[in-house]
């Protein structure tokens, strides 16, 4: 099995605090991994280590060493405009641009240079289709992103993201802000995805780490307290911790 | 029966304070309507094509004022392109690079004074560094750089305010797509922006366009049409104070306020009009 990440030794303090705690893990090629654990136990801080979108905040400082296809990510020199292309996120909430359909999911492949009009049209079939949204929009690409509901926005991030072809993608609770039906397309997406890309998805729902995920990392305080196949973590822990919070007894 | 008479004088405080404040927004508006209409009843009627079409002659008690409608879209318009690159330059600097460090305050803080200078002080200032040391003589360039240093505070906080009410999800997602933070500012946030950056540039050309005092120190007062840069012109504001102080033509003086008050609708109807097309091509 091919390692995308390996972290070791990672802390990470934004100031004095110390939001990450000597956490260790691998992250695997077409895998899903779930990262779960209570509100504030560091698993969001975790996920932007990845992509490095923590470079953002100010006060930040970052220990050990975050492995990208065996390089690391916080050696000097190392591009970062280039890492995020391979690793694409999706936020929490949906956060399409305020623009076009169309001109969501082209702005990507624009940015990395990309002018064609016929290979931009066929980007955008292919990101919609690989979405299943293609049949719902394919009328209405020229209206604007922010009339879509809530879980097409979603998708459509998910779409923008999957233009630029990452070969990771970051979830950080990306199901959180909708409704029932339309996580439910999100997960089945999931699924279909874990079989070109790889993916981390950070959530609060346990069911849903249990229901998409191969492998799941429980956080807490900061430190992973187990990283394993989901069913073994959901069946036979080792760790009390980690017990103790899946089946409801804390967080 | 207290309380009825409680509700009593509660709805009677109602009336008193909804009757004084409306008769105050009333007079406000008032006071506009007067000013307009009294300036556009005198005016507009000596407004013919004549006017329009014609420079002034005799110092302007004859003639029309062609020559000068044009230097004042012409020194105007030389201010705003100055003024609007640096400013919104200067409001991105300040917003998306500088974030909150000491210098970015005391520059702040700098240009804050500057948006309360009196303009004469400006133009005190024009005269002496851009016509009299710099050598460029009471032309349109002189008076378009002075208005440029007029019209910054008021662009730069209009720009600032726009961009920081681009939600940080935008940078992000941009960010998140391999794009630089120049790309993102160029392609995500200034879209955003652009009726901010709009009003910003309608008050500044407001100011601008009315301005009188530092324009006569350095532009100076020909009456012909400016041909370049470095031309004397006169503007409409300056035209205006000189027909009325020198009682060279009541007539022509109204009819130059009301044609210099429709430019200013127009500039601001135009400005509406593209906002709020912007606005609808960005789906918001």
């Amino acid at each position: 099995m091919e390692t995308k990440f390996e972290i070791e030794k990672l802390n990470l303090y934004y100031g004095s605090f110390q939001a990450l705690d000597n956490v260790d893990m691998n992250i695997y090629r077409n895998k899903i991994t779930a990262l779960i654990g209570p509100s504030g136990c560091g698993k969001s801080t975790f996920l932007r280590t990845l992509n490095r979108m923590n470079d953002l905040i100010q006060g930040v400082r970052i220990e050990g060493t975050v492995k990208f296809d065996g390089k690391d990510m916080y050696g000097l020199n190392y591009d970062v405009i280039a890492l995020r292309k391979k690793v694409g996120m999706v936020f929490q909430k949906p956060n399409p641009f305020p623009k076009t359909i169309y001109e969501n999911i082209v702005y990507g492949p624009r940015i990395h240079g990309e002018k064609n009009k016929s290979k931009l049209d066929r980007i955008v079939e292919k990101a919609l289709y690989e979405v299943a949204m293609w049949e719902e929009v394919k009328d209405r690409l020229q209206k604007p992103a922010l009339g879509l509901s809530g879980g097409q926005q979603q998708r459509l991030c998910i779409a923008r993201c999957l233009a630029v072809e990452p070969e990771v993608i970051l979830m950080d609770e990306p199901t959180s802000a909708l409704d029932p039906v339309a996580t439910a397309k999100i997960e089945e997406l999931l699924k279909e995805l874990a079989v070109k890309y790889s993916i981390v998805i950070v959530t609060h729902n346990m069911q849903q780490a249990g229901r998409v995920s191969d492998y799941t990392s429980f956080f807490l305080n900061g430190k992973v307290i187990e990283t394993d196949k989901t069913e073994v973590i959901f069946s036979n822990p080792a760790d009390k911790k980690t017990e103790d919070y899946i089946t409801g007894r804390f967080g | 029966m207290a309380q009825t008479h409680l509700q009593k004088v509660k709805t009677f405080k109602n009336i008193v304070f909804y009757g004084i404040i409306g008769t105050l927004a009333a007079l406000t508006l008032a006071a506009l309507i007067i000013i307009i209409s009294y300036i556009l009843m005198n005016g507009l009627s000596h407004i013919d094509f004549e006017f329009l079409s014609q420079d002034p002659r005799k110092m302007g008690r004859e003639g029309g004022i062609f020559s000068v409608i044009i230097g004042t879209l012409y020194v105007t318009g030389v201010g705003i392109v100055i003024a609007t690159p640096i400013g919104v330059a200067a409001a991105i600097y300040f917003t998306e690079y500088a974030k909150g460090g000491k210098g970015v305050t005391i520059i702040r803080f700098f240009t804050e004074i500057l948006a309360g200078i009196p303009s004469i002080i400006f133009g005190l200032f024009g005269f002496a560094f851009f016509v009299i040391f710099l050598g460029m003589g009471w032309s349109v360039i002189s008076g378009g750089l002075t208005l440029a240093m007029m019209v910054l505070p008021t662009l730069v906080r209009a720009t600032e305010e726009s961009l920081k009410t681009v939600p940080m999800a935008y940078r992000e997602g941009s960010l998140s797509l391999g794009a630089t933070k120049w790309q993102t500012i160029t392609k995500v946030i200034i879209p955003c922006c652009k009726p901010g950056i709009l009003t910003g540039l309608i008050l500044g050309i407001g100011r601008a366009i009315g301005e009188s005092a530092a324009i006569m120190l350095t532009v100076g007062g020909s009456l012909r049409v400016p041909t370049s840069l470095f031309d004397s012109t006169r503007t409409m504001a300056v035209h205006l104070y000189t027909l009325a102080s020198e009682g060279l033509s009541m007539e022509r003086t109204y009819a130059t306020a009301a044609l210099l008050i429709f430019i200013v609708l127009v500039i601001n109807g135009t400005a509406t009009l593209i906002t709020n097309n912007l606005g609808g091509s960005n789906g918001n």
